[in-house]
């Protein structure tokens, strides 16, 4: 662990600390505790300094793109960046993109929580650590896998469910099917839920078994029924953790690439089912059309990956807030 | 019911209850019934059956609940069954997704497959390995990772133990817009640097990008580590005068070791997978290139992809994009399995 000080990528700022730096590092008279709060901070500063330079440099060749774009960068149904003159538009893709990762949002995270709380508070303990256990080795899963594993396997056995949910729900609209290869935003969406499952459950299960002993012991001894001690003591103390964990699971369904471009079939429309047609995601737009991508090509796609990386500023930094304005109690610094 | 309650000595503390086998028969009973009811109507997918199955087992736990035992304890049995029922519901996919990569893979993973390169062999033809995707693969990964760790590591610990202020906040919250960065804008920014330099395609490229998608996990999970350490150990040794960096690195770090490992490793773990920034940045090849900072180099997940995706169908190459996979997924497990290893070997004993 020595080394860490040794072999750090930025140099300790020179700078004579202000006083609120003072106030900071409490005692960091010593030349070590100078030499480790700069290296520290000087670590934070770089991931500022990266984050600043990927709005910068997506923005200076976003810009070009979208000046010689001819048809309207926010509305058109087209993607034809690689023609003179270029025409492009995202529309589709933030439907597609949005849609697709609401429809994991609403299968994964229910789901994980249950298996999370399976894992703390239902199974046998033995049980339990094997899950979790399996469940971190299949949160190394690489997306790829997933995205074969849905395209050769999982798209086969939806026909069923897509002819089911036309039946019984075709008449809402958004679940009616024409009966063509379920390669649709329903299909992409089952297949990212099942991806960030591990991810939510996780983290949700880490958060469930801090929850206080004592407040569960209490909560039982008073007659609570299991799930009684759940809802009123495990459940409000994992709130924000739960928060967090979907924000993880929502970030990596948004910007799910190759497991989208495997199952989806593509198109540039906006059908109102769910089950018919393809549309398209950002990321997935990127994958597949950056292969035969001319230099506006690659702006113009890099432009839409502006757009995707301003979606996950936005998700993230609400879902930021709502977990500030529920703070939670924490051990260190308190 | 009854009798089961009238064998021993009646209580007056207790209502009613079901026996413990319950749930069990319910569940047996309501597959059972799933079954019959999906061949009944003729319907062909085991996703249906297993959502009626699950559909009947939750509603029956309900109804026997609030008839023998009462509302709470049947709302309890709900949670129960639901939370049973969330558990089976994820393992059917994820069970499915494993048997079908072993099964599929080993078809064509053996000595040769490992060791060969597909510098000769058409993508449609039989043949071929994944040597050079393999070497890629290690070398974007390791190198991304030599950069993520320290930088991650130090900037969580300025986070917890000296974090105040609005550099602090936020650097969190930016760590946390980070992790939600998605790979290919990750990839995106690094080809924008790359068209603006008018540089070709190279491994240490994708590196780079994997590097900014490993800091933010492992500055948010050792974050949370070094957060579940007692303030009391920090406090003890500042108070026999220990300096606050080595009370850090001999106190706060040794302790939460097994965390950040585990933390590393999840992160490793989520880049070896990337496809995204190498297909821009590295472009993959079909011969070996051991030279990372020249030359377009393969990547395992990206020769998953590419034999998918470029062979329309072909089973040779459907074959060895699964053997890639398996591939891929037993070099994380051993990523996995020894990181484990070293945070139980290093793990502080604790009381739990």
């Amino acid at each position: 662990m020595d080394i860490s000080t040794q072999d750090a990528p930025v140099p300790p700022p020179t700078t004579t600390p202000t006083a609120e730096q003072k106030r900071a590092a409490r005692g960091a008279t010593r030349p070590g505790d100078r030499i480790f709060l700069g290296l520290s901070r000087g670590s934070g500063i770089l991931l500022l300094v990266i984050m600043a330079a990927i709005a910068a440099f997506l923005t200076y060749r976003a810009i070009d793109a979208i000046s010689a774009d001819e048809a309207n960068f926010f509305t058109a149904f087209e993607w034809e960046a690689n023609s003179t003159p270029p025409r492009f538009g995202i529309a589709v893709l933030a439907y597609g993109t949005i849609v697709s990762s609401i429809i994991a949002m609403v299968i994964a995270v229910p789901i994980s929580v249950g298996i999370a709380l399976f894992i703390t508070h239902y199974a046998p303990r033995r049980l339990g650590g094997l899950i979790s256990y399996v469940i971190d080795l299949l949160a190394a899963v690489p997306s790829i896998v997933y995205g074969l594993w849905g395209a050769l396997v999982l798209v086969p056995n939806l026909k069923g469910l897509y002819g089911w949910l036309d039946a019984y729900l075709g008449w809402t609209g958004i679940f009616s099917w024409q009966g063509l290869e379920p390669r649709s935003l329903f299909a992409v969406g089952i297949l990212l839920a099942i991806m960030i499952l591990p991810i939510v459950t996780n983290v949700s299960r880490e958060v469930f078994r801090q929850a206080p002993q004592m407040h569960q012991e209490a909560a039982l001894a008073l007659g609570a029924t299991r799930w009684e001690v759940i809802r009123m003591s495990v459940l409000p103390f994992g709130r924000s953790g739960v928060i967090s964990a979907s924000m993880l699971g929502l970030g990596r369904a948004l910007g799910e690439t190759m497991a989208v471009a495997t199952v989806l079939s593509p198109n540039f429309l906006i059908e109102a089912s769910l089950l018919d047609g393809g549309g398209g995601t950002f990321a997935q737009n990127i994958a597949s059309k950056f292969g035969e991508a001319t230099e506006t090509g690659r702006d113009a796609l890099i432009a839409s990956g502006l757009v995707l990386f301003v979606i996950t500023l936005l998700v993230n930094g609400a879902a930021r807030m709502i977990i500030a304005r529920r703070k939670e109690y924490s051990g260190a610094n308190a | 019911m009854s009798n089961v309650v009238m064998d021993k000595r009646p209580s007056t503390l207790q209502g009613a209850r079901l026996p413990r086998w319950t749930p069990w028969a319910v569940a047996l009973g309501s597959v059972g019934a799933g079954l019959g009811i999906s061949a009944a109507a003729g319907l062909d997918s085991k996703i249906q059956w297993a959502l009626i199955a699950a559909l009947l087992f939750v509603l029956v736990n309900y109804a026997l609940g609030v008839k023998v035992e009462g509302s709470r304890q049947a709302k309890d049995r709900v949670a129960t069954s639901l939370v049973w029922v969330a558990f089976l519901l994820a393992v059917i996919p994820l069970a499915s997704l494993i048997w079908e990569t072993i099964s599929r893979g080993v078809k064509v993973l053996d000595g040769y497959f490992l060791s060969h390169s597909m510098g000769v062999v058409a993508d449609t033809e039989p043949g071929g390995g994944i040597n050079h995707a393999i070497i890629g693969t290690l070398e974007q990964v390791g190198l991304a990772t030599v950069m993520a760790v320290p930088v991650g590591v130090l900037t969580a610990i300025y986070l917890v133990e000296y974090g105040r202020g609005r550099l602090a906040k936020s650097v969190t919250f930016f760590v946390d817009v980070m992790t939600g960065i998605p790979s290919i804008v990750a990839g995106l920014f690094i080809l924008a640097i790359m068209l603006q330099l008018e540089l070709q395609p190279f491994g240490f490229a994708g590196s780079l990008a994997l590097a900014i998608l490993m800091m933010p996990v492992v500055v948010r999970s050792t974050e949370e580590m070094l957060k579940l350490i007692p303030n009391e150990l920090r406090e003890a040794s500042l108070a026999l005068g220990v300096p606050k960096w080595r009370t850090i690195i001999k106190v706060v770090l040794p302790t939460s070791l097994g965390g950040i490992t585990t933390g590393v490793m999840l992160a490793v773990a989520r880049i070896a997978g990337e496809t995204a920034p190498v297909l821009l940045l590295v472009w993959g090849s079909a011969f070996i290139n051991n030279n990372p900072f020249e030359g377009a180099q393969a990547s395992l997940p990206l020769y998953i992809y590419q034999q998918y995706a470029n062979s329309a169908g072909n089973a040779a190459a459907y074959d060895r994009a699964w053997a890639a996979a398996l591939t891929l997924i037993i070099i994380v497990m051993i990523l996995n399995l020894a990181a484990r290893g070293i945070a139980r070997w290093k793990a502080p004993k604790t009381g739990r």
